[in-house]
């Protein structure tokens, strides 16, 4: 990972954008669903964007989508986060796109099959390198070049998940602790640069990711996660719970003393 | 170190479990299990179906109310995940969508651009899709035709893979096929439809009661160049009161005016009501109580789009008055040859039933030619009726009224049916062997093994 990245000097980062401004935000995992609900919302306002994701035609679909409800810009790239070694080029590619960076928005991730994560660690690997290591390295570059510009925002998507170790998801849910920790103590290094940093927290949300899951006529709906997180995003909060519940469910269940919690059923 | 046990995880893999509790049609009769998988990328569709072995059929919102959209223990591929817009052209106003967006979806974004549906059903919580195949009528049916004809151009994926681009010119009977196909020859994963231009939500609207058909035609007649026509008909009364109505028509506003998007309803209907709720008695009120609520002969007003369209969206879930039972609905359309007699013959016999319907729909279609091959208008009256489920008394109604409807040379609605025979359909629809051709091997439903059976099985 370069430390100094390779970015068109011609471009000035420290054009900052009112809030009634359009934003340039890059969006990693843009074909994720709460990463599309986002988008949407981004694009009804005219934002810029650049999205990243794997599959070329779905990344096409978010993108027409985008550009039909009115983002000012949209571009694409077509990549494989998984590979670390291209994110440099990659991201500087974005940015000069784009004409700078007011927000990049990390939303890449699996869920994994726990059943199959706890019995083979090639399976518990893949887990931890698609939701911890990919975004450490993406967000190694994007925090020295807002660093250095004492300017942007970097918006991560974690996970409640990453609150406790439960039996039914310990594997995804340490990638996210793990995830929860580094954006954590990114922001406590680079506030003071002017960079914010957000750690985003959702409940079970009706996605792709959760379907067929148990209980799901009950998980939040994603349209209304994605507007709590735009708006979350807008005002600079730190860490952010959505729905917001789950700031107080999480606190309950952090509470559950360990002899106790390994007897039950989560 | 603990030793390894076998998993005792019963998790099955995301797209095969079940949805729970069974998907539903919105007369939530009949009820049958099936295996829902959504879908919400074009590329899913034919993969998500790999290996099923009891068929499989394309669902969006399952606001049909009979069985069209339900497939006893086979394979439902619920496409509402797949609600993209791929591009909008403000100057013809034609919209390219993925084919689970919703019409309520279509309207957010296309209503503060000044645009509106070309043809808007009772509901505007179906899909794209679904509207394409059951070619949906609206109240401007007269003037518009219906929901296909102001479709241009869709993409059709066959079980086989094969993409087809389907237009008037592109795959002519492909496309003819479709539109009122009932989701039995592919999936379709985008679809154009040409938006009008509005400069305002409102529309002006006037009521105008009528007692009798002759009464209805003859303001039918006089209405022809208003764009949005239709009555609320009175059902369970006789002697003096018998057809009388209501004959609402409207146009939408010229002097423009704001065009911000519709609020999110926000009211739910509470429970399931028990079924001798709605009775004879408590219909009838209700009737006298909905004629006699607009007090003068003739009443104009300025109101919004959606208590105009949409009257009952404003209370989701609505289906949860009838209870447990569910509802069956009645549609059939009858040839002018026959519509009046015809008309006024089940009326007659609806209200000798003593059963009770409250939301009785009468309206003209006008002739403007669909390009759906098995699409259900025809230039006529057509009439929908609701009755709640009432064991043996609404099914012996239902199946007189279907051969009353056979005997004036009218056919029923699909998209409203839980009850035609199988010889009635293929009376209906003699076109129906013509379109089997089109049929996707793999796809089928409950009420085409219903209509057709295993006739419809054609390689």
């Amino acid at each position: 990972m370069s430390a100094n990245p390779v970015v068109d000097p011609s471009i000035s980062a420290q054009r900052t954008a009112a809030a009634s401004e359009p934003k340039r935000i890059l969006v990693l995992g843009a074909t994720s669903g709460i990463a599309e609900a986002c988008i949407r919302l981004w694009a009804s306002r005219g934002d810029h964007l650049f999205l990243v994701g794997r599959n070329a035609g779905r990344l096409a679909a978010v993108a027409a989508d985008a550009g039909t409800r009115g983002a000012a810009f949209v571009n694409t790239a077509v990549a494989d986060l998984d590979r670390t070694e291209h994110h440099g080029d990659l991201l500087a590619h974005a940015i000069n796109t784009l004409g700078g960076l007011d927000l990049a928005y990390l939303a890449l991730g699996v869920l994994g099959e726990q059943t199959k994560a706890e019995r083979n660690f090639h399976d518990a690997a893949q887990i931890i390198h698609t939701n911890y290591t990919a975004p450490v390295s993406l967000l190694t570059w994007l925090a020295s070049y807002c660093a250095q510009r004492h300017a942007g925002t970097l918006a991560v998507l974690s996970s409640v998940a990453g609150e406790r170790g439960r039996k039914s998801n310990y594997v995804y849910g340490s990638s996210k602790a793990g995830l929860t920790a580094f954006v954590d103590g990114l922001r406590n290094r680079i506030d003071r640069e002017g960079v914010r940093v957000i750690t985003i927290k959702p409940g079970p949300v009706k996605t792709s990711m959760t379907e067929g899951m148990k209980g799901r006529e009950r998980f939040a709906d994603v349209d209304k996660v994605a507007a709590s997180i735009v708006r979350a995003v807008d005002r600079g909060n730190d860490i952010v719970y959505v729905p917001g519940q789950w700031r107080l469910i999480m606190a309950v269940i952090r509470a559950i003393p360990e002899r106790v919690f390994k007897k039950l059923n989560l | 170190m603990p030793s390894l046990v076998e998993n005792p995880t019963t998790s099955a893999p995301p797209e095969t479990s079940p949805a729970k509790p069974p998907f539903e049609s919105w007369g939530r009769y009949p009820v049958y299990d099936a295996d829902v998988r959504s879908i919400q990328w074009q590329d899913q569709f034919p993969h998500v179906i790999d290996g099923v072995h009891h068929g499989a059929l394309p669902v969006g919102m399952g606001r049909s109310y009979g069985d069209v959209c339900l497939l006893k223990d086979g394979t439902l591929v619920k496409t509402t995940g797949m609600n993209r817009l791929l591009g909008f052209d403000p100057a013809t106003g034609v919209l390219t969508a993925e084919a689970g967006i919703t019409l309520a979806q279509i309207l957010d974004f296309a209503v503060p651009r000044g645009f509106f549906l070309p043809v808007s059903p009772g509901t505007k919580y179906v899909t794209l899709g679904g509207a394409i195949a059951n070619d949906i009528h609206g109240k401007n049916h007269h003037v518009a035709g219906t929901f296909g004809c102001h479709v241009p151009q869709f993409e059709l994926v066959r079980s086989d893979g094969t993409h087809l681009r389907c237009s008037p010119r592109e795959n002519p009977d492909m496309y003819s096929a479709t539109i009122g196909g009932l989701g039995l020859t592919g999936m379709i994963t985008w679809a154009q439809l040409r938006l009008k231009r509005i400069v305002s939500r409102q529309i002006n609207y006037e009521g105008i009661q009528f007692h009798g058909i002759d009464q209805f035609l003859d303001l039918t007649a006089q209405s022809q160049n208003i764009e949005y026509t239709v009555s609320w008909i009175d059902v369970t009364s006789t002697g003096k009161n018998f057809a009388r109505g209501i004959f609402m028509q409207g146009d939408h506003v010229q002097i423009p005016g704001e065009l911000k998007p519709s609020p999110a309803p926000k009211l739910t209907f509470p429970l399931e009501l028990p079924g001798w709720v709605l009775n004879g008695a408590s219909v009838g009120l209700f009737n006298t109580l909905f004629f006699n609520k607009q007090m003068k002969h003739r009443v104009t007003a300025l109101q919004d789009y959606e208590p105009f369209f949409y009257p009952l969206d404003a209370v989701l879930k609505w289906n949860k008055m009838y209870g447990k039972r569910g509802l069956l609905q009645f549609q059939y359309a009858i040839p002018w040859e026959h519509a009046r007699e015809g008309t006024i013959a089940i009326l007659h016999e609806v209200a000798k039933s003593g059963l009770a319907s409250f939301l009785a729909v009468l309206k003209a279609f006008g002739d403007v030619p669909s390009p759906g091959m098995m699409s259900f208008p025809k230039p006529g009256i057509t009439l929908a009726l609701d009755f709640p489920i009432k064991a043996d008394k609404s099914f012996a109604l239902f199946d007189r009224l279907a051969e009353m409807t056979h005997e004036f040379g009218g056919r029923l609605y699909p998209a409203k049916d839980a009850r035609m025979t199988s010889p009635q359909f293929q009376a209906f629809y003699p076109q129906w062997q013509r379109f089997a051709r089109f049929k996707d091997p793999a796809l089928t439903s409950s009420f085409w093994e219903r209509v057709v059976g295993a006739q419809g099985f054609m390689k």
